[in-house]
């Protein structure tokens, strides 16, 4: 049940999107989003298209299983499209009932439509990418600047690859809960909203204190390995821009420079 | 002195109600000296509860002794400015293998320990790859810890021990967890890092088949150390050790019962071939005409 | 009686990472059984034992309780958790209530007992396993790793199962909390004429306790006999990554050396005997 979040998950092939710096990946698809919400005609959407699917190609991840990411935010997707298609107001092409859609909106909604799902596919495709360790990495490393204002980077960069690391145990830990919680006759399925809410009491007061438990485990573990803090800590991956990242930097200025000028000569 | 001397060490676990006022106080460890050899493999036996994690604990600097004191290769564990220096001499790996392994990929996890140190990365890789082949587990170095086995976890928390380079490494219950195998697995595994690498261990357990090739045990009771000797010198005290709730393996039961029922065996027994031998020898005289 | 007809379970059936965990398990469970239930981690005896109660579904095959198909339409599964008490690994980890009692009262409770009834079983299942009054309104988490253990089995106790499975009850007990839990399961089966499943690694424990050994290997039953019978398999054992208790070893390693004596001893008690007899008519 649980174990089929698969969302974002790492693809693992070779490709030269995989091998890039998780640094240029990260400001890539930040590239891309600030594109996509700069971007308001087709010939923008053209430009991020040609960008979009150049990259899936080179990253070898089978379009299908970028696509079927989707399927999770599909609901928000047709929301936000029917939300443009009958308020928009505009030239009336058709009407029924309360309903009226108009040209624009029927535009509207389409672009809206592209946009995010475009969005939902590069970000996707930077968690198939890019190994979580990495993506912390790159994270820790791009937000140092924000050490300056006092935020704790390392901090919070460790407390996310932990809890990557104990996502798949406390996953595997609420179902052996639920098992042995049944086997005592609980019913987490059977009833209305506050009955299975308090159903949920025996399961989640066991998986919390499991939880602290490990955490205090693992803090320990952490201290007698000389944990100390990101102070003077060295790395045994430590990020390093190559060749390719420095035609990844090209590629990624020359696109939004290209749907800038779209926008404004179109 | 040894890599590790104690003298008179006390530690008291102190509980406080809500406004911080002493509840109970309740000795854990109590007045302990010991002193280790370097190189020497040295078991702690005792049963749940009898303060055999919380001396080990202190091994480390993780607890700190409310009296007496403990050294590691000489330093006070209780002076702060060699808190990692001590960390690095003693390496600790702990009961729960799931709860000790702090990456998502097992090389990273081996490197962990020399990242806090500060070690130049080249050396990281270097120090890596040796002790993932130590530890016989380079062809998982890329798996996810996830997909090991029990004792395949642990090895992997050992490797990560062990690339801090420590003299000594404490071993607090490490195979309490697993299956028949993954104990083998653990076992061989500090054994061979003791008798190739010279690395003093400290293997804290209740399972007495694990202690029989020791230099020397302590048993611990009630937070003192009841017994200490050879594995042969503790093993023939049976009854005694019974009594502190442990068991020994079934040929040392084995032959305490038929010395017992007037056997003439060695007191000492620790494994079947030594048994076999004896027993064979007995009926040679006897039926010798 | 529990009987289990060709069962076979497979996981993510239909997807290119099928796998098999159980394949074409037959047996039967008779009622008043004492059974040690054996298999290195990974060999399918923990997803069998969680068909037994319904817990996880038989994606072929069939489980008959007492003659009827726990997969017929309309049976109840919360009835036959009832009946089939199963205690998982670790079982302090479900431990969820503000004091012992409560706790334990918890799975009557879900069978819809009346509060005396619920209270006198709750009662009833912690003497059985040796915790007293005193202990009633103290947290489980205070509570020593030994003592939490036979809490969390009096919770299952406490249901009055006919059928009891237990999955390695003494994992990370010192050897006297592991007696002390064998010792009053022995009693259980002996005294109550319940049916107890002991899934186990340590061959010891269940030749000492157990009168019939199941042992499984790679999802398939390869042994189901007396334990005599099955640690005389101890080569084939040994290939499984499993072993059969030290005395056989010793047994079989006297033999061979020309001390002449019975190879099937199961416990030392056993091997004491045969030994002392070798040697008496040495004597004699």
């Amino acid at each position: 049940m649980m174990r089929d979040i698969t969302l974002g998950q790492y693809y693992p092939v070779q490709s030269p999107v995989h091998k890039l710096d998780p640094r240029t990946k990260l400001f890539g698809t930040l590239v891309l989003i600030i594109a996509l919400f700069v971007a308001d005609n087709v010939f923008c959407y053209g430009a991020a298209a040609v960008f979009l699917f150049g990259i899936i190609a080179a990253s070898k991840v089978p379009v299908g299983h970028i696509l079927r990411g989707l399927k999770p935010v599909l609901f928000l997707l047709l929301f936000s499209a029917a939300f443009n298609l009958f308020l928009t107001p505009g030239e009336e092409l058709t009407h029924f009932w309360i309903f009226t859609i108009t040209k624009e909106g029927l535009f509207r909604a389409g672009l809206m439509a592209v946009r995010l799902i475009f969005l939902v596919m590069g970000t996707s495709l930077l968690t198939f990418t890019t190994t979580p360790n990495q993506l912390t990495d790159g994270l820790e490393r791009s937000l140092r600047f924000l050490n300056v204002l006092h935020v704790p980077v390392h901090e919070i960069a460790m407390i996310m690859s932990i809890a990557l690391r104990f996502i798949p145990i406390l996953v595997e830990e609420t179902d052996k809960i639920m098992k042995a919680q049944m086997a005592r006759g609980a019913d987490f399925e059977t009833g209305g909203l506050i009955k299975k809410a308090r159903a949920m009491i025996p399961l989640l007061v066991p998986l919390f204190i499991s939880a602290f438990r490990r955490a205090s485990d693992l803090a320990l573990a952490m201290e007698a390995r000389c944990y100390h803090g990101g102070e003077g800590r060295t790395k045994m991956k430590p990020l390093k821009y190559r060749t390719a990242d420095r035609l990844a930097y090209l590629i990624l200025l020359a696109f939004p420079t290209s749907v800038v000028l779209l926008r404004v000569f179109l | 002195m040894g890599i590790i001397k104690a003298k008179n060490l006390i530690y008291n676990y102190i509980r406080r109600d809500e406004e911080e006022k002493v509840e109970e106080i309740s000795e854990a460890v109590k007045d302990v000296s010991l002193d280790i050899e370097e190189g020497e493999f040295v078991a702690v036996l005792g049963h749940n509860g009898s303060g055999k994690s919380t001396l080990a604990k202190h091994m480390n600097a993780l607890l700190l002794p409310s009296e007496g004191t403990i050294w590691i290769g000489g330093m006070d564990t209780k002076n702060d400015e060699s808190l990692l220096e001590v960390r690095r001499l003693a390496g600790m790996v702990f009961q729960n293998p799931d709860n000790q392994i702090i990456a998502s990929v097992v090389e990273e996890d081996v490197g962990f320990g020399p990242e806090n140190m500060g070690v130049p990365t080249d050396e990281i890789w270097r120090r890596v790859d040796e002790c993932l082949k130590a530890v016989g587990m380079t062809a998982y170095r890329q798996s996810s810890p996830d997909r090991l086995s029990g004792g395949q976890k642990q090895r992997v928390a050992i490797a990560g021990v062990m690339a801090m380079e420590p003299r000594c490494i404490v071993l607090d219950e490490p195979t309490a967890m697993l299956d028949p195998n993954g104990r083998r697995e653990v076992i061989r595994t500090v054994r061979e890092l003791n008798k190739k690498k010279g690395i003093t261990v400290i293997l804290i357990t209740h399972y007495m088949e694990e202690v029989i090739h020791a230099d020397r045990i302590y048993v611990m009771d009630e937070g003192e150390i009841a017994m200490e000797g050879t594995p042969e010198e503790i093993f023939s005290r049976v009854d005694e050790l019974k009594a502190l709730r442990l068991d020994v393996p079934q040929v040392t039961e084995l032959a305490y019962g038929l010395r017992n029922k007037g056997v003439p065996l060695s007191p000492c027994i620790l494994d079947i071939e030594g048994l076999v031998r004896e027993l064979i020898e007995i009926r040679r005289q006897r039926t010798a005409p | 009686m529990i009987t289990l007809e060709q069962v076979e379970y497979k996981y993510n059936e239909g997807t290119p990472m099928e796998t098999e965990a159980l394949h074409e398990v037959s047996l039967e469970i008779r009622d008043g059984e004492f059974i040690g239930l054996i298999g290195h981690t990974g060999s399918g005896k923990s997803t069998l034992i969680q068909h037994l109660n319904g817990l996880v579904r038989a994606t072929g095959g069939d489980i008959l309780y007492n003659g009827e198909s726990i997969y017929r339409e309309g049976f109840s599964m919360k009835k036959l958790r009832n009946k089939v008490g199963l205690v998982f690994q670790y079982p302090e980890h479900q431990l969820f209530e503000i004091d012992v009692f409560t706790d334990v009262c918890f799975g009557p409770k879900n069978q819809g007992l009346s509060r005396e009834e619920t209270e006198a079983r709750a009662k009833k299942a912690l003497s059985l396993v040796g915790i007293g009054e005193s202990y009633y309104k103290k947290s489980p988490f205070e509570l020593s790793g030994g003592e939490k253990r036979r809490v969390a089995i009096a919770g299952v106790l406490a249901m009055e199962p006919e059928v009891l499975i237990l999955d390695e009850p003494t994992a990370g007990l010192d050897p006297k909390g592991r007696d002390e839990i064998l010792g009053q399961l022995a009693r259980l089966h002996k005294e109550r004429r319940m049916t107890v499943i002991l899934v186990s690694h340590s061959m010891e424990d269940v030749a000492k306790y157990v009168d019939r050994i199941m042992v499984m290997n790679h999802g398939r039953l390869v042994f189901d006999d007396t334990p005599r019978a099955v640690f005389a398999h101890y080569k084939e054992l040994e290939e499984m990554g499993l072993a059969a208790p030290q005395v056989t070893y010793i047994a079989h390693a006297l033999k061979e050396a020309g001390f002449p004596m019975n190879t099937d001893v199961i416990t030392v008690e056993e091997a004491e005997e045969a030994i002392l007899c070798t040697l008496a008519m040495g004597e004699g």
